[in-house]
């Protein structure tokens, strides 16, 4: 029998709901029915793991340096009670300095860098630790709304220890004036919880007369007091 | 101590390089235990218009109904060519594949047993959050008991069910995000 406890729910008003009008792309993919409650058992308490990866390094590519303001991008996976959570998968991609993908699909006029894939892979430390070394990108258009711009951003996907933990988000820049306009970032209910998507400049972090620092930490859904239905 | 969530937010439509790579849409190897099968469909949205950015992400147990996982303490064979995950993206006109097995059945809830399913992600631009939903498989005894199929409504839950196609071996399992034919999806 198994005794492994489930996981807590999504704290109300801390993630985004499907339907989010000003968000264009919503209008076609937003479920219309609710989700239907599961109760956690052993195929929502288990998920995949993966083998260690240090990709961390995203200022060097194809033999250059890319261009853009270096910085480094560090802090822990923590669950809802403190805990780190060791060696699990972080997958990161962003746009270069000047606010391009490195994507087929990104049309925008503003040039590719060829020493820029921006994607990177590590796996957290024994102390839920990563650290990332890449450049800070550049904002950019979309075509949401009239004049809508993407705030600088960073794409992060994480894992966690279970099917239930999996969180795929987006890391912010303090005092950037499109947070405000921005639909993505407004479509998380909570003030507070909105905030959280935004690092913290660090100058501790920042390596002196090579690269400034952020810190961002995750917290991912904790443990459950009671065992998992099995 | 309670520290509070991290929100989650769009997957946006520019993940494909940095998060799908050739050969995961395959959970298999040539000594991989069970019936091999593979699972083929298309990501449609409101309009019934192929999604050509979504990525789905699976999640299984193996043929003995074993998880790969330390949280699963269940007396039954772990497979060290079977680890049951697998990731791939839709292509240009919302279709995807996998190649897989049909997963053992693993405990649910009242130590009943679940009838076989594989857990499925689903994240594309203009999902906030990702979208979950069970494969569940045709021809199977342990349909008709399983307590989260008899908790949907007659006429939706055959939207979790995959259709057998008429090549052996594949079965048809399509995401509809919205409308008429809506798939079924859970808050876990």
């Amino acid at each position: 029998m198994n005794t492994a406890a489930g996981y807590r729910p999504e704290t109300l008003g801390a993630h985004p709901p499907y339907d989010h009008p000003s968000y264009t792309s919503t209008h076609k993919r937003a479920p219309r029915h609710p989700p239907v409650r599961l109760e956690h058992t052993l195929s929502e308490i288990t998920g995949p793991r993966f083998a260690p990866d240090n990709l961390n390094d995203l200022t060097h590519f194809d033999g250059g340096a890319a261009l853009g303001e270096r910085i480094i991008v560090t802090g822990r996976v923590l669950d809802e009670d403190g805990r780190a959570i060791p060696h699990t998968l972080i997958e990161i991609w962003q746009a270069n300095a000047a606010g391009r993908y490195a994507h087929a699909e990104d049309r925008h006029e503003a040039p590719l860098d060829p020493h820029f894939a921006g994607i990177g892979r590590v796996t957290t430390d024994d102390r839920g630790a990563y650290r990332f070394m890449t450049v800070k990108p550049g904002a950019y258009p979309w075509r949401n709304h009239h004049n809508a711009w993407r705030p600088n951003h960073i794409h992060f996907s994480l894992f966690g220890p279970s099917f239930a933990t999996r969180l795929i988000t987006q890391m912010y820049f303090p005092g950037d004036p499109l947070l405000a306009l921005d639909p993505i970032f407004n479509s998380v209910p909570d003030r507070a919880a909105r905030e959280r998507l935004i690092a913290t400049f660090d100058i501790e972090v920042t390596i002196p007369e090579y690269a400034l620092g952020y810190r961002f930490d995750f917290v991912l859904r904790g443990r459950d007091a009671t065992p998992a239905l099995s | 101590m309670s520290l509070p969530q991290t929100p989650s937010q769009t997957v946006g439509p520019f993940f494909k390089p940095a998060l799908v790579r050739p050969g995961q849409e395959s959970l298999i190897t040539s000594r991989s235990r069970g019936e091999r099968v593979t699972i083929e469909g298309r990501v449609l949205d409101g309009d019934a218009a192929a999604v050509s950015d979504a990525m789905i992400e699976l999640w299984q147990a193996n043929a003995d109904g074993r998880y790969d996982h330390p949280d699963d303490s269940e007396e039954k064979r772990l497979d060290p060519d079977f680890h049951g995950f697998g990731r791939t993206a839709t292509d240009d006109r919302g279709h995807f594949h996998f190649y897989t097995i049909k997963p053992g059945s693993v405990a649910g809830p009242g130590m009943i047993l679940q009838a076989p399913h594989i857990n499925v992600s689903i994240f594309a631009r203009g999902l906030l959050k990702r979208l979950v939903t069970r494969i569940y498989f045709p021809d199977e005894p342990l349909n008709a008991a399983d307590v989260v199929l008899n908790a949907i409504a007659p006429d939706r839950r055959s939207t979790l069910v995959a259709r057998i196609a008429e090549r052996q071996g594949v079965l048809l399992f399509d995401i509809v995000l919205q409308g008429e034919h809506e798939t079924v999806f859970f808050d876990v």
